[in-house]
């Protein structure tokens, strides 16, 4: 499944709710099924420091496809950040640089990527993707 | 004689529903339910009487002060120069001892400098506390690695109060000066100000107070106090961002160097050297913020006609019943519970991030603020990533904080599922 294809997967499951409540709580449900960051990861070089909400972010390079771990201490960030990661999981580190993440304003979740937010998942994409172009660097 | 007196305090009593109606931004809609204003605490909002002042500003008296011959430009000037003597006058200050600055921010950014530069050398030690606001830390620990000075930190109780006899034992001969906050942004302790202050006066040590959290609070008379400095923002007060004041006693500024250069703050300039005006001149450098200096006089006015008495009276409502209501939370655990306290109520509940019941309460319409507030040493004494702060202000009513306790019941249900 491409980028675009597992976006839209999500896209889709959220036309069903039509009030904020259970949007959240599918929201909180899917950061439960974050691939969970190793403990031994959970380190100061793993933290992406939000304000507010802190996360923790690791990938690892296989058959030229990034897989990410993670985890958060905030319930809602963790769900945001285990979209991020179903979305983008799995693929060349080209293809997540180039990603676009229309989902997350497509979903109406955009206000959680205001800077004012701090939740720290602006800061994660950003880490993301640099992590993919030092992937796709060392892979040359 | 009884009945008269009835009588009269009936028409006294706080009025909110009218007051709320000279509040327009109160009567929008939050992800389609009714604003609830909870962050008070980090800026108030504006009356029409405020809203209307800015906008007669620009239409009929616009131009820059202090310069310009013409008829604007005098009109500008005398409008600038009455907000500074209603102001002073609000504060019972002279003056010549009130300083225009862009906020609380650089009021003591403004002290820290030009006092710094004047009174603290190497060695000497500064007093803050260790609930201060990172605006109240920052300026500090900037001066005393410029100065090789030591910050010294009073501790808090578990109760978010002050350590008064740790404060007495470290007044000491090196100490310069003391920079404690009026009132917490995080705690909302009210603190001890006027002990503080006459146990460092008999060190004849000076003594800021950051009146943030204060000012909409409460009247502050700052000869009563006998405080040296003193500063708070505008809107805070219900007036413009962008605009506070400094008070300072005037033996202390006519010993400080400016702090900015340029503009009005000079008397003359030589390509050799300059000379500078007195105070408050000297330290307001560039053309300064004309409409948010005047407009804030008209806040100040504002809140004097409604009365610090009655604010007091229906804040202090607020917050008792608040308190009351929150207590009847399983799990519940506040942050700051001084016997004196501002109205204002941090808490945490048990297994639950502050940030995930900010997001709840936000998607119910109600705006409070999450995290650490600007204050992350508190955080880290207390162990806790942050807390949500519910701050109230006299516009906010008993039904707005029922709507509160069940939205966060919802929260707190949707969270724990």
């Amino acid at each position: 499944m491409s980028i675009e294809e597992a976006e839209k997967g999500l896209i889709e499951d959220f036309e069903v709710f039509d009030d904020w409540m259970g949007k959240y709580e599918y929201i909180i449900d899917l950061g439960k099924d974050v691939p969970m960051i190793d403990e031994k990861y959970k380190d100061e070089n793993h933290t992406i420091k939000g304000c507010q909400s802190k996360v923790w972010l690791h990938s690892e390079m296989k058959d030229g496809r990034i897989y990410f771990t993670a985890d958060s201490d905030a319930m809602i960030t963790k769900g945001l950040v285990a979209m991020v990661i179903s979305v983008l999981s799995g693929h060349t580190p080209e293809e997540i640089m180039q990603s676009k993440l229309e989902f997350i304003d497509k979903i109406g979740l955009q206000e959680h990527l205001s800077p004012t937010r701090a939740n720290g998942l602006l800061a994660m994409i950003k880490q993301i993707k640099l992590d993919a172009t030092a992937h796709a660097l060392a892979k040359k | 004689m009884d009945t008269t007196l009835k009588t009269k305090a009936s028409h006294t009593e706080f009025d909110v529903e009218s007051i709320r109606r000279e509040f327009p931004i109160l009567s929008v809609k939050v992800h389609g339910r009714p604003l609830i204003y909870f962050d008070n605490a980090a800026s108030s909002q504006k009356p029409l009487a405020v809203i209307k002042a800015i906008s007669t500003y620009y239409e009929t008296v616009n131009s820059n002060v202090h310069r310009g011959v013409h008829h604007l430009s005098s009109l500008a000037t005398d409008q600038f120069e009455a907000a500074r003597k209603t102001i002073a006058t609000h504060l019972n200050a002279n003056v010549d001892e009130v300083i225009y600055t862009r906020g609380t921010t650089e009021a003591i950014n403004l002290v820290a400098f030009s006092y710094g530069e004047a009174f603290v050398k190497e060695g000497d030690e500064i007093i803050i506390s260790q609930m201060e606001h990172h605006s109240n830390i920052v300026p500090w620990q900037l001066l005393c690695e410029r100065k090789k000075a030591v910050l010294k930190y009073i501790s808090i109780t578990e109760s978010g109060e002050l350590n008064m006899d740790e404060y007495k034992k470290l007044l000491s001969v090196k100490t310069k000066l003391v920079a404690v906050n009026h009132v917490s942004n995080s705690l909302g302790t009210i603190n001890p100000v006027e002990e503080i202050i006459s146990l460092a006066h008999a060190k004849n040590i000076p003594v800021l107070l950051d009146g943030a959290q204060a000012m909409p609070h409460m009247k502050v008379d700052v000869k009563e106090l006998d405080v040296d400095f003193y500063c708070f923002s505008g809107h805070k007060v219900y007036g413009p961002t962008g605009i506070g004041i400094l008070y300072g006693k005037e033996k202390w500024l006519k010993q400080m160097p400016p702090y900015q250069g340029g503009g009005e703050m000079i008397k003359e300039v030589h390509l050799d050297k300059s000379t500078y005006q007195e105070p408050p001149l000297r330290f307001e450098a560039g053309t300064p913020n004309i409409e948010g200096s005047i407009v804030l006089a008209t806040a100040i006015d504002y809140m004097n006609k409604l009365g610090f008495d009655a604010i007091a009276k229906q804040e202090n409502k607020l917050l008792a019943y608040a308190t009351e209501k929150l207590s009847a939370i399983p799990g519940i655990k506040f942050v700051g519970q001084a016997k004196h306290k501002s109205a204002i109520v941090a808490f945490n509940i048990d297994g639950l991030h502050p940030y995930d019941i900010g997001v709840m309460l936000d998607q119910q319409g109600i705006a409070v603020r999450t995290g650490h507030h600007c204050t992350q040493p508190i955080m880290d004494l207390y162990c806790i990533p942050g807390t949500v702060r519910a701050s109230f202000s006299f516009y906010n009513t008993i039904e707005e904080i029922d709507v509160f306790i069940t939205a966060l019941k919802k929260a707190i249900e949707i969270l724990k599922k």
